[in-house]
């Protein structure tokens, strides 16, 4: 069941994402070599609490951490830790939400620690880029599938491989809602857009193979080739035909200032 | 946080069971109870112990699972 909101709804997701959005720039300011994962956890959760937010990931299916870091290869769901300190050359892609007013948050961005090769800032870019090319295609009318393909067809011409077993979701009351929203496809298939539908895209881009393996934790997901996977989340709304953009990557950027991709 | 969609897997048959279940051995060790799908079921086609198959599962329910094809 599609829950469509109305404009009032709309508002309170927006609250909720900008506290997730103002959270991950609390992170780029924190990301450098050095840094355990497990830090980066303890003060997003305690950002989030301070804003009178509650993180919804925690114990959410079980999750035992407030936000989710996955480092290179990990593609989603890496669990924060302090044996996971960063180093020089890495990404980290940081997931994060928030619950507030009875309504979740869902954004998430790939950050570069220190510096990295220009191949993978390459990857970061052209994903950012694909979520951006899916949510254009977020209108009134379209399908569900014409955003898949158009996130899948940006990122295979330039060879890069789209992963299938993790996909975006309606987002609302629920953290994870109908429909399901994957960033392959064809055009014209799948679910209508209507008005006040409110959907997070999250394009996962993996540089070498689309396959994954899952970790014993029961969360961890990396790409089996172990090459380095990037992953950019927006939660949008479909508001009066058009796509509007709830969560911002404003914030982040303003802090990464010109290192940003 | 990203959803997990339906995983499938390739396992083996290891037992016949009631109603159309099977005792299906993942490739990763795991051992579940998987039902035929309708689909295979209205095909006719048979499943015997031994047989590869391929298995849908569902991330809340790791126990069972949905065979989806019989491979040759």
């Amino acid at each position: 069941m599609i829950f469509l909101k109305s404009d009032e709804e709309i508002e309170l997701l927006r609250i909720s994402n900008q506290i997730v959005a103002k959270t991950l720039a609390e992170m780029a300011k924190l990301i450098k070599p050095g840094v355990s994962t497990e830090l980066l956890d303890k003060i997003a959760d305690e950002f989030i609490r301070d804003h009178g937010a509650v993180p919804n990931f925690l114990g959410y299916g079980g999750f035992p951490k407030s936000i989710c870091t996955s480092v290179n290869e990990q593609v989603v769901h890496g669990i924060p830790s302090e044996k996971v300190i960063l180093e020089d050359g890495d990404i980290i892609s940081v997931d994060c939400g928030a619950l507030i007013n009875g309504f979740h948050g869902d954004s998430a961005y790939t950050f570069c620690v220190g510096d990295v090769k220009q191949e993978i800032r390459d990857l970061l870019r052209a994903t950012k880029e694909s979520l951006y090319k899916g949510i254009e295609q977020a209108e009134e009318g379209r399908r569900l599938g014409d955003i898949g393909y158009a996130i899948q067809n940006y990122c295979e011409e330039r060879k890069y491989s789209v992963v299938r077993e993790m996909i975006g979701h309606g987002v609302g009351r629920n953290l994870h809602e109908a429909p399901e929203v994957p960033n392959y496809g064809r055009k014209g298939n799948g679910v209508m857009l209507k008005s006040g539908m409110t959907i997070a895209i999250e394009p996962m881009i993996n540089l070498g193979s689309r396959n994954l393996v899952f970790e014993k934790d029961g969360w961890t997901t990396r790409t089996l080739d172990r090459k380095p996977s990037a992953h950019f989340e927006h939660s949008i709304a479909i508001r009066r035909g058009k796509a509007d953009i709830l969560s911002s990557f404003e914030y982040v950027e303003q802090i990464l200032g010109n290192k940003a991709i | 946080m990203a959803k997990q969609t339906a995983i499938e897997q390739d396992g083996k048959i290891i037992e016949a069971l009631s109603n159309a279940m099977f005792r299906v051995e993942l490739e990763n060790g795991h051992v579940i109870t998987a039902h035929i799908s309708g689909k295979m079921r209205m095909h006719y086609i048979k499943i015997l112990p031994g047989d590869k198959v391929k298995v849908e599962m569902s991330p809340y329910d790791l126990s069972k699972g949905r065979i989806s094809f019989r491979y040759k």
